[in-house]
């Protein structure tokens, strides 16, 4: 199940480190943060809730010292 | 600027005021201190505040924690010498040093969202709404996403088309300019099919739709450009590698040049040194930020994949832009795309008539036949006049695998191959030209051919030319027959050409060029038009489809799709690429080169933080306007 994120960030590179948390994170197959579009793509594994998992993913972004946030 | 920019700014201006003015203050001591801890607190609170947040998490080593090490460092000495030396201590050199830290942050966030409005603005495809017929002669806005496939829209002069479909009425000239970088409109009439994203500019149009939106082209090319950041290249993933690595390093040496040489003195000579190299190692520590590196790489292939694509030429990912910046082999598939696909008549050699006449009678033999070869005796008969001109047709017979006959004003015309013309017993002879030749005979004596040829491009043997100017060898593969593609070759200047090639032997070639290059960096791409040469473009590391307008299977395979189908657009795509590794190299080598020099100057003592500090923000904005570079494409257009 995929779904699409607006995001904010300012420097390319934490746009990678956002991505890689993001990707690390259980429950995640995959994830793509778009830098220029400002869009992050997550592909969630089957049977997971994208809802119970926004809170999730934003404190992995925090954690990984990256400066992107998801806008809701 | 956005809201954040504005506050960020403000509070650069309000503290690099404030410290201005306690510097001509005539305040000493205690007072000193606090008030300088106004400014230093109001720019620098977050990036201390990140450090922090940093080194409880367990992961310090980023430029954060360079930079509230160095300017704490920095206060920390102008205390000690307040304190033990009894002199009024430096504190204006810490607060600089995070001012111009903040102004480089705030600068690269203006530039690129400048940048990214830069490209958003121009592949703004994506349609807001579909005009639906209401069923009461009005019409109604819908969510292009509910349109179901078989609806007939209307799209006003102004709009865009929302949903790839089929023109039922109207004409209307196309601006395809956000999809292709095409200036020139194209012009649309009912039967036509249109895709999504082209901008009506004058017309009425009422389309009946072929596809749902989600298959639609404009969103089949948002999705790919929106996913082209997964996969990246080789030098991001080194610079990626190179920050994790890199930061800790310079950690550590700075604690070393803190330590070492103070020790070392203090063994010959007895003199305790240790505040003199404390401050040089803070000095090492500003110069040593990686983040012009961190910010300006990412930064130029994101640059170069929006100006490509502004260029009508969609990159897949930043690999592909540093694998095409690397090709020094294209190999191009012949039939429609270094020739048109489609077949023309290129001669007509009468023995006796005229060449209109020969065109004329062939064209009312072959009026009703739906051949390909048919439809291009009409089309070309048509530059003449009009079939439509009172002759009487009659009698048309098909002669299969042969040929056609018919009566046209009384006499019997036979056109087809030479297997008719003996049947008939027609003098025939070969054309020297290559292509398939239409002979014709009018009551069975011998009366001329037509050659009927695949064309070339216009602008193939420019796009060849160029490549070869680029140092590039050119290779064609095509299933066509020996003589057919050679001639092909000759004309266009090809260095290698193989015909007669089946799919798999296509793949065989392609897997014999990337044998046989010379470094393994060296790169091959394959040009096609995504019709039957899938494996290829899969195959090839690089591979380019041409010509996408509408085809979804090109868009699937290749790693490069050139919205339309121009060969001049891989030289395009080629010259982006290239100067975007370019830039890519000229900053990693200034960046580094000079952030060493600092290095060696700040150790030994020749460099102070002021040095160090301009030294590293200008880098970075040198680093970051050339990334910017990259969106510039228009002398490859």
């Amino acid at each position: 199940m995929k779904k699409t994120y607006k995001i904010d960030v300012d420097c390319a590179n934490c746009a990678n480190e956002m991505e890689e948390a993001v990707k690390n994170t259980s429950g995640v197959k995959d994830c793509v943060v778009n830098f220029m579009t400002l869009k992050m793509k997550v592909d969630y594994e089957d049977g997971v809730n994208p809802d119970e998992m926004l809170p999730l993913l934003k404190k992995a972004i925090e954690d990984s010292g990256s400066d992107g946030v998801i806008v809701d | 600027m956005n809201k954040k920019q504005k506050v960020n700014l403000t509070r650069i201006l309000v503290s690099a005021g404030l410290m201005i003015l306690f510097y001509f203050l005539p305040i000493h001591g205690l007072i000193r201190f606090l008030l300088y801890q106004i400014p230093y607190w109001i720019v620098g609170c977050d990036v201390l505040a990140k450090a922090w947040k940093n080194i409880r998490k367990k992961k310090p080593f980023d430029e954060h924690f360079l930079m509230a090490v160095a300017t704490l460092g920095a206060l920390g000495l102008a205390v000690y010498e307040t304190l033990v030396l009894k002199q009024d201590g430096d504190y204006v050199e810490a607060i600089a040093v995070m001012l111009f830290y903040q102004v480089g942050e705030w600068f690269q966030s203006y530039a690129v969202g400048k940048s990214r409005r830069n490209i958003t603005e121009l592949m703004d495809i994506r349609p807001d709404y579909a005009n639906l017929d209401d069923g009461k002669g009005g019409l109604i806005k819908a969510d292009p996403d509910d349109v179901e496939v078989g609806s007939l829209i209307t799209v006003r002069p102004g709009e865009k088309i929302p949903i790839d479909g089929t023109v039922e009425d109207g004409t209307a000239m196309l601006d395809t300019s956000a999809l292709t970088g095409e200036s020139v409109p194209r012009s649309v009439h009912a039967g036509d099919s249109v895709i999504s994203g082209c901008i009506n500019t004058n017309g009425l149009l009422k389309i009946r739709t072929t596809k749902e939106f989600g298959e639609s082209t404009a969103s089949k090319i948002l999705e790919m450009i929106e996913d082209a950041s997964s996969r990246k290249s080789r030098s991001e993933a080194f610079i990626t590698k190179f920050a994790r690595v890199y930061t800790p390093i310079v950690v550590y040496a700075a604690i070393a040049l803190a330590l070492i040489p103070t020790i070392g003195i203090f063994l010959v000579t007895g003199r305790f040194t240790f505040i003199t190299w404390l401050y040089r190692a803070l000095i090492f520590l500003v110069i040593s930020c990686p983040c012009a590196l961190v910010i300006s790489i990412p930064l130029s292939f994101f640059a170069g994949i929006g100006g490509a694509s502004r260029a009508g030429v969609l990159i897949k990912g930043s690999n592909f832009l540093e694998s095409l910046a690397e090709t020094k082999t294209v190999v191009f598939d012949k039939t429609g795309t270094l020739t048109k696909g489609v077949f023309e008549v290129t001669a007509v050699h009468p023995e006796k008539l005229d060449e209109k006449e020969l065109l004329h009678l062939a064209a009312h033999v072959e009026h009703f036949s739906t051949h390909p070869i048919a439809n291009s005796l009409r089309l070309a008969y048509q530059k003449y006049g009009s079939e439509e001109d009172g002759c009487e047709v009659s009698d048309v017979t098909e002669i299969a695998g042969k040929g056609v006959s018919a009566k046209v004003n009384g006499k019997t015309v036979y056109v087809g191959n030479s297997k008719l013309m003996d049947e008939v017993g027609a003098k025939w002879h070969d054309c020297h030209q290559t292509g398939t030749i239409i002979h014709v005979a009018i009551d069975g004596i011998y009366a001329g051919h037509i050659v009927i040829s695949d064309v070339v491009k216009p602008h193939s043997a420019e796009a060849i030319g160029r490549l070869k100017s680029m140092h590039t060898k050119t290779v064609m593969l095509t299933g066509d027959r020996k003589a057919v593609g050679e001639n092909v070759g000759r004309e266009l200047g090809l260095d290698e050409v193989h015909t007669e090639l089946l799919p798999q032997d296509k793949v065989a070639n392609i897997e014999r060029l990337m044998k046989e290059r010379k470094d393994p960096k060296d790169a091959v791409a394959f040009v096609g038009d995504g019709i039957n040469d899938a494996p290829v473009l899969s195959r090839a590391d690089v591979g380019i489809a041409m010509g996408a307008m509408g085809s979804d299977a090109a868009i699937e395979a290749a790693d490069i799709v050139l919205m339309d189908d121009d060969p001049k657009k891989v030289c395009t795509a080629m010259g982006i690429a290239r100067k975007c590794l370019g830039i890519v190299r000229q900053n990693i080598v200034f960046a580094i080169g000079v952030k060493i020099l600092c290095m060696i100057l700040g150790a030994a003592g020749l460099a102070g933080m002021w040095i160090a500090v301009v030294g590293d923000v200008g880098v970075m904005i040198c680093c970051v306007l050339n990334a910017i570079r990259c969106l510039s494409v228009k002398k490859y257009l």
